[in-house]
């Protein structure tokens, strides 16, 4: 294997990451500024009434908002290249504490609806693809069509009216039982809040991978050396494990992790409809309420793990597929 | 007995039009050929005539739109679908053109094993590429990473590996230099004297008469004639159909006589006989009916006024 060629491409990528972070806080930063929202008057809330001029200029003057956005903007982010991210002004606790706990509750749900989805839709697009046109494969094809245009949103609404008022299997939403001390919190209880939004993000993410594995199998089992296979005899699921699994996986896989974005966009949407304390609600409510260290954090956290989906989608294709990995270089 | 024996086969292609009109397309239409072990029979006829259908037809591996008639025969057996399932890589093996037909994400070893009906695939495979001259390193590689002569030879090694009576090569031999062509020929008589019948279906004439011991000419979707290669000697008079003739002259060192005019592109194009748009010799006769086939001088030909 030519690990010279993986360093150096990896190197690459490093090198565009950096690059990307950089454009994408000057980005933010500046966009927050021109937002309408005044940060102290978010921070406060309610209370605004109470508060006297002088008060808020010590708030601004604290937050350091008094400061030109210049001046703003490379205080935070040579605090940032050492690893300080400030502090929330909505939860008054260290950015990178906020996103570590809530990015760890959304990892769970991507994690859960990432597998499921993948698992489920590439099995789907598996059957497909090997009973093409037939009513199996119009009813997976229905099913994926139909969902590739549903909002999130709305399939969510749908599945919480259904299962958690109208059945009443699971709760309506939230991520843990309301009124328990952390302690008291078991690993059912959290399991029993992550099926409702893990249904709603699989179900959406089940589309994409099905309809792409089924094409990519009808283009194999059309390919030269599906025929000569089975010309040497083989047939239905040998040639399919032979010689079809191979070279429909690597690029489901491939898809999979490169709709990391997509999973994390559904991922907001799913934990605001299901109130479940993640990544995504966190974000929305740092958008809202101008924490603005709080809102770059996660802007910076969400594109590195976008990032590294691509990431991993790229060295895949280097190191499983032979004719990268053995053929004349990345 | 004939190894294998083809009788009148036609293959059609379902075809929807604007709408629901149902149209079918012959490609393939009242072909008769057969091989006998230890023979090599070359189908000869120009590229893109759909040669390649008779042996996907022979292997019963057409696509799902296509429709066969006729009979083909294995040692006397009239083959069904079901029979041909059980004996596709078994009895009768398929040569493919191209590396293309080899699974780009196994390694050839590991492919050329699976062709293997014996007991000890690994030993099978070493033998044969050795006998090959493929070095032992070669079953640890891509097909990517193969030269096109050692993808030739690993083609060729499945077909040896399976056992199978009956060999069918698909267009072997695809702008090869002389000795890539002498070594690939070499390979088809090799197993046609170990006693196998071989079907070496091309478009190339003058590898075909090297090698084989009787030609099918293929022309608009059917053998017009089968001669001895023998027959193709001199100004080709011995030869029994005009076609053959005239693709006999068209060769370099027989004059390079052109033949003026194009092949139709599908069966029953033309009325009567399909080759009579070009023939120098058509009469009336020619435009009424089809000249049905005829033994003639040991061979077969399909013309009403060969003699
Ligand atoms: S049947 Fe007539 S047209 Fe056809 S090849 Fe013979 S002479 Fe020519």
């Amino acid at each position: 294997m030519q690990w010279r060629n993986v360093t150096v491409f990896l190197a690459g990528k490093c090198l565009r990451m950096a690059t990307l972070l950089t454009a994408l806080c000057l980005l933010s930063f500046f966009l927050l500024r021109l937002s309408p929202i005044d940060p102290v008057q978010a921070y406060v809330g309610a209370d605004m009434l109470q508060v006297g001029p002088e008060q808020r200029a010590r708030i601004a003057e604290y937050w350091g908002l008094d400061k030109p956005p210049v001046e703003q903007f490379l205080h935070w982010a040579s605090a940032v290249v050492r690893g300080d991210f400030g502090t929330s002004m909505i939860f008054r606790r260290p950015v990178l504490s906020v996103i570590g706990e809530r990015f760890g509750a959304s990892l769970f749900l991507m994690g859960a609806a990432w597998l499921l989805s993948g698992l489920v839709g590439f099995t789907l697009g598996v059957i497909a693809g090997m009973r093409r046109d037939t009513w199996v494969d119009r009813m997976i094809k229905w099913y994926c069509c139909t969902l590739a245009s549903t909002p999130t949103f709305w399939l969510g609404l749908l599945v919480l009216t259904v299962f958690a008022v109208w059945l009443g299997w699971f709760p309506v939403g939230m991520g843990v039982p309301a009124g328990l001390l952390a302690h008291e919190v078991t690993l059912g209880d959290r399991l029993h809040h992550l099926v409702l939004p893990v249904l709603t993000l699989s179900v959406l993410g089940v589309a994409n991978v099905a309809l792409h594995t089924r094409e990519k199998l009808i283009d194999v089992l059309a390919s030269d050396y599906v025929l000569f296979a089975r010309a040497r005899g083989e047939a239905g699921m040998t040639l399919f494990w032979r010689h079809g699994f191979r070279n429909v996986v690597l690029p489901a896989l491939t898809l999979q992790f490169a709709s990391f974005s997509e999973l994390f966009g559904g991922a907001v949407l799913a934990e605001q409809v299901f109130s479940y304390p993640g990544l995504g609600q966190t974000i929305v409510e740092a958008g809202l309420r101008g924490d603005v260290p709080l809102l770059l954090g996660v802007v910076l956290f969400s594109a590195l793990f976008v990032f590294s989906g691509n990431l991993i989608a790229d060295l895949l294709y280097r190191i499983v597929d032979p004719r990268i990995r053995e053929g004349a270089g990345v | 007995m004939p190894v294998l024996e083809v009788n009148d086969l036609s293959v059609a292609f379902a075809q929807y039009e604007s709408g629901l009109r149902r149209k079918e397309l012959t490609v393939i239409s009242g072909l008769n050929v057969s091989v006998g072990s230890g023979e090599i029979l070359a189908v000869v006829g120009s590229s893109g005539s759909g040669k390649s259908l008779l042996a996907h037809a022979i292997l019963g591996i057409l696509p799902g739109n296509a429709r066969l008639a006729g009979t083909i025969r294995y040692r006397g057996e009239t083959l069904t679908p079901a029979r041909q399932a059980e004996l596709r890589g078994a009895e009768l093996a398929l040569v493919p053109q191209a590396v293309t037909f080899l699974d780009p994400l196994m390694r050839v070893g590991r492919q050329v094993r699976l062709a293997a009906r014996g007991s000890d695939p690994t030993a099978a495979q070493r033998a044969v590429f050795a006998r090959y001259n493929l070095p032992p390193a070669v079953e640890k590689l891509y097909p990517f990473e193969l030269s096109g002569g050692m993808a030739r030879r690993v083609l060729v090694s499945t077909a040896v590996v399976s056992g199978a009576q009956v060999v069918i090569a698909d267009e072997p031999t695809p702008g090869l230099d002389e000795a890539a062509l002498r070594e690939t020929l070499g390979f088809f008589r090799e197993m046609a004297d170990a006693g196998r019948a071989v079907m070496l279906i091309t478009h190339d004439i003058e590898a075909a008469l090297r090698v084989a011991d009787r030609i099918a000419v293929f022309y608009a979707g059917t053998t017009i004639e089968v001669a001895r290669a023998e027959d193709f000697a001199d100004t080709g008079e011995s030869l029994r159909h005009p076609y053959s003739q005239a693709l006999w002259r068209a060769l370099p060192r027989n004059g390079f006589i052109p033949l003026a005019g194009f092949q139709p592109a599908n069966c029953n194009l033309v009325a009567g006989c399909s080759f009579q748009p070009r023939c120098p010799r058509a009469a009336t006769e020619c435009a009424k009916a089809e000249p049905p086939p005829r033994v003639l001088r040991g061979g077969m030909v399909r013309c009403h006024y060969a003699s």
